[in-house]
């Protein structure tokens, strides 16, 4: 079990990329999904400019962007830096999309009531909208990030040494039938991860559906 | 302005990094539906042993990373003395990709036809073959078209793994002319430019489609 140990030790990498881009991805979505939906013309078409644009590039393109384009003075990212801003991006991106669709799902009885009921703005935002677009995208949010755990095995090619790199490195230094095995465990452990999250949201799911037919 | 010449110099080198990609992605997309489909097929089959194959099948090509299954096909495999030139294991490792994705589209799309549609031709007296490939399939597909061409932007964009395993894609010639001259920024900018004039175009062309099967149901 020499391989799965080998892939292992690239774990701790794996979620620690993943929860860290997912982090950043899940706040900075918020401002962009409100620009995705505003009023003002030239904001939604930034906005949407922005997303498409960051979803329309390959995330090997981002992080190669970062780690070798960026240089600020005696500023270069470095490996890890690399591949947590880029992850992050391109989540805010998704999730963004995701949160929008959300919104926009919500009846417009809701907003209209809220505003006879004589809400401000930020009420009718925060109290009334965005939990009811909560509960619609929440599996969407849980397959993105079973989809950004997947992404982050990317990060290897930048020598960020999370799992498949880890993989890459036992399978090199055993030429033999035996370097193929960190593949296949590396393989199985990214379904292992995402089964979890799967379970969490379709918890969460069934327990939000229950407090709303109350 | 030096950028857009240094972008003019570097651009015809890059071209033949982009065929490559886009013969990729048309290979996997080519193989990878048909195969799709009969994976479809197979998880929704009676058969206990072709349902288990099926899923096995779809759900490691859509639960382990792109960049795993190459490497698995580029590096695993020989080991076992089966060898693919980096070119071909790109191919069969995103074949497996997009035809596991296409068939979960497939199979909603297919699950979405009414069952009074089945009713019908049952009524009707049609074979099981004129009911699936005249009835169910034509109507199943049409629902499909926007998430399969969802896959096919994603299997563009997934040929820059390729990277990984040296084949002279997009990624891979960027990189290459980038380590000549060091001037990353902009080649790298090029060629994120490059994958953004295909996908983002493919993309609001798949949103249109989306919106216009929407009116129609």
């Amino acid at each position: 079990m020499d391989a799965l140990s080998a892939v292992l030790q690239g774990l701790p990498m794996t979620i620690m990329l993943t929860l860290s881009a997912f982090s950043i991805g899940i706040v900075g979505a918020v401002p962009l999904a409100v620009g995705l939906s505003s009023s003002n013309i030239l904001v939604r078409l930034a906005s949407r400019l922005f997303v498409d644009l960051v979803r329309g590039v390959p995330i090997i393109v981002w992080l190669f962007l970062l780690k070798f384009g960026i240089q600020i003075g005696t500023f270069k990212f470095n490996p890890v830096g690399a591949a947590i801003v880029g992850l992050g991006v391109v989540s805010i991106a998704y999730l963004a999309e995701i949160y929008r669709g959300g919104l926009q799902s919500v009846p417009r009885g809701q907003g209209e009531a809220a505003h006879a009921l004589g809400l401000t703005g930020g009420t009718t935002f925060y109290g009334v909208m965005v939990p009811q677009a909560f509960r619609i995208v929440s599996p969407s949010i849980a397959t993105y990030l079973t989809g950004l755990l997947k992404d982050s095995s990317i990060a290897s090619t930048i020598i960020v040494t999370e799992m498949v790199f880890q993989s890459q490195a036992f399978a090199r230094q055993h030429p033999t039938v035996e370097g193929i095995l960190p593949y296949i465990m590396v393989g199985i452990l990214y379904i292992a991860l995402s089964l979890p999250v799967a379970y969490l949201s379709r918890r969460l799911d069934s327990r939000m559906r229950k407090a709303v037919s109350v | 302005m030096t950028w857009l010449t240094e972008w003019a110099g570097y651009l015809p080198q890059l071209m033949s990094g982009l065929a490559v990609s886009l013969l990729i992605a048309g290979i996997s997309i080519f193989f990878g539906y048909p195969l799709g489909l009969v994976l479809s097929l197979m998880v929704t089959a009676k058969n206990l042993a072709v349902r288990t194959l099926g899923l096995a099948v779809v759900e490691i090509g859509r639960g382990a990373p792109a960049l795993v299954i190459l490497y698995l096909f580029y590096y695993g495999l020989p080991k076992f003395g089966i060898a693919f030139e980096s070119i071909t294991a790109a191919c069969l490792a995103l074949t497996w990709n997009s035809a596991a994705y296409s068939s979960e589209i497939m199979r909603a799309g297919l699950q979405s036809v009414a069952r009074g549609q089945l009713e019908a031709s049952n009524a009707l007296g049609l074979s099981q073959r004129d009911t699936f490939f005249r009835v169910v399939m034509p109507q199943g597909m049409r629902s499909a078209i926007p998430g399969l061409m969802g896959v096919a932007i994603q299997m563009f964009q997934g040929t820059s793994l390729a990277y990984g395993i040296a084949v002279p894609e997009l990624m891979k010639t960027a990189y290459n002319i980038g380590s000549q001259d060091f001037n990353y920024l902009q080649i790298f900018t090029l060629a994120g430019l490059c994958y953004a004039v295909i996908s983002m175009p493919a993309t609001w062309i798949t949103v249109f489609f989306e919106k216009r099967m929407a009116r129609h149901t």
